[in-house]
């Protein structure tokens, strides 16, 4: 019974460091909507087009890890501000369905892409990082590593939305786009900033995730609908809401998977946002930011 | 007395809808004035077009002798002219003080922040006290002063205030006419639109009266209270 005791607390632990990285990829997500309200539908394929920078940067160039790592951020922003500047700009006033629709467009042609580019194999950084034990439990470095900077990337966030001008225009955007103007701010300049910026947390996500995953053009598709779902049951634009519901959700996902099988704790999860979407659709946090 | 804001022959409209027809007018340096006129008349339109969230058709805007047709709306704050929109619009989930941030948003009003933020909360001091509350969660009367508030934090020359009795309980009413007065004695110049006809009178200079997109009367609040048309299409008295 100790052991179970034990093994139960590596997968709540496990859990909470998964927490983090999805609550990374949340924030990013949330943050493009809650200001242009349109829902990238891609996101988790922009985060997969800078692991392939990264790799590319580092496996075939040779560049340190230290240059490709901020060069895949900086890699994603660009593409984040090029996805708001030549996909989401032309179609700011359509209509919701086919806004997600031309960014659903934009996932498959980045996979498309990306498989033309670098084939369909997997592909590895080569890089292992060892994993730590307490007492009977083991945890990846890398994954502690990736929740410790993704928790403190969220900080950040946190404070630059709190306490910068910049971050005040903001959240100010999504309460009142019309009066902006009459602040003296640029809307279009706040969108493609805000836009960039959640593109370098996908690139950071990149960083984080290129360290545990084999990569394939496929593998947004592990993250992207997460993403999504979390945002979703967090209240779609709500920041805070989104940061809970990582945390939840990967709790299921860790702790189901402990009980059963691995693959059974997506089924929990996913079950359990079903039922969420029935008892409160708008999400577990009502949309507040 | 030298000319701040002037329109001439100024048209603007919405699509195919056109709700300003040649209208001209002009606000000089310490003044107070007002556009009277009933609902939909376009008095709301016509602060939306002088601060350029709405385009004109034709005629033109001139700030300071200098015209500014062509200027983008986020850049007209910078000639010094800023706009206490209809319906007060803080940003409800922002705090009071987070509102008036936003208000010295361009760099040379952040430069003068700490300066500004006192000056504001020296006129209200309400709202010093609410500094740290949500926007949202204020009375009325509070919004508004916020809004005035926000308005002034970036420091402008020309003040333009859209129906700021429009809402309001009557006792609330008469202390956003009251503080109207005091904004003018810290010498500002003020462009006001309202449909409260009496009292707007008594705190500006002159009026505008306008009616379907079109000035039909101008002239000092003292003419336009003693007018025959006034007095009986708005005012109500014989």
């Amino acid at each position: 019974m100790e052991v179970f005791d034990i093994f139960l607390l590596e997968a709540v632990l496990n859990g909470l460091l998964l927490g983090g990285l999805l609550a990374l990829l949340a924030l990013g997500l949330n943050l493009i909507f809650g200001v242009i309200d349109v829902v990238w539908i891609c996101y988790a394929e922009l985060m997969m087009v800078g692991m392939y920078g990264i790799w590319w940067m580092h496996v075939q160039v040779g560049a340190p890890l230290w240059i490709a790592f901020p060069a895949g951020i900086a890699l994603v922003a660009v593409l984040g501000a090029a996805m708001h500047h030549f996909v989401i700009r032309p179609v700011l006033s359509a209509e919701p369905i086919n806004q997600l629709l031309v960014t659903g467009g934009v996932l498959f042609f980045l996979q498309a892409i990306v498989t033309v580019l670098f084939g369909v194999e997997f592909r590895n950084l080569g890089v292992r990082l060892p994993s730590i034990s307490v007492g009977e439990m083991n945890f990846s470095m890398a994954r502690l590593i990736a929740f410790l900077i993704a928790i403190a990337a969220i900080g950040g966030t946190y404070l630059f939305l709190s306490r910068t001008y910049l971050g005040t225009a903001i959240r100010a955007i999504s309460q009142d786009r019309t009066i902006m103007p009459l602040m003296g701010v640029n809307p279009s300049k706040i969108y493609l900033m805000t836009s960039a910026m959640g593109g370098g947390l996908a690139g950071l996500a990149a960083c984080l995730l290129v360290l545990q995953y084999d990569l394939h053009p496929a593998i947004g598709l592990s993250f992207g609908p997460i993403t999504f779902l979390i945002c979703v049951l967090g209240g779609l634009g709500n920041l805070i809401g989104g940061f809970v519901a990582a945390f939840v959700f990967a709790q299921f996902i860790s702790v189901g998977g402990f009980f059963f099988q691995l693959e059974w704790g997506y089924v929990i999860a996913f079950l359990f946002f079903i039922v969420v979407m029935f008892w409160k659709p708008e999400g577990l946090l009502s949309k507040r930011r | 007395m030298s000319e701040m804001l002037q329109l001439h022959d100024v048209s603007a409209g919405y699509g195919s809808f056109q709700a300003l027809f040649g209208v001209s007018l002009q606000v000089n340096t310490g003044e107070a004035v007002a556009v009277i006129g009933p609902n939909g008349a376009g008095k709301s339109t016509l602060l939306r077009v002088i601060s350029k969230l709405i385009p004109i058709t034709s005629g033109s805007l001139v700030m300071e002798g200098r015209p500014y047709n062509e200027l983008p709306a986020h850049s007209v704050i910078g000639l010094g002219i800023a706009q206490v929109p209809e319906g007060r619009r803080l940003f409800p989930r922002l705090t009071v003080e987070e509102n008036l941030r936003m208000g010295a948003f361009l760099p040379a009003a952040r430069e003068n922040f700490a300066e500004r933020l006192e000056f504001v909360y020296a006129l209200f001091p309400k709202m010093k006290q609410r500094r740290l509350q949500l926007a949202g969660t204020m009375s009325g009367g509070e919004q508004q002063m916020c809004a005035i508030g926000r308005a002034l934090m970036s420091g402008p020359k020309l003040l333009l205030l859209d129906e700021p009795s429009a809402g309001l309980a009557p006792v609330v009413v008469q202390s956003i006419f009251e503080l109207i007065k005091t904004i003018r004695a810290e010498g500002y110049t003020v462009l006001i639109v309202e449909q409260n006809i009496q009292q707007v009178l008594k705190v500006v200079d002159r009026a505008y009266l306008l009616e379907t997109g079109r000035i039909r009367m101008s002239g000092s609040s003292a003419e336009l209270l003693d007018s025959e048309e006034i007095r009986r299409a708005y005012l109500g008295i014989a």
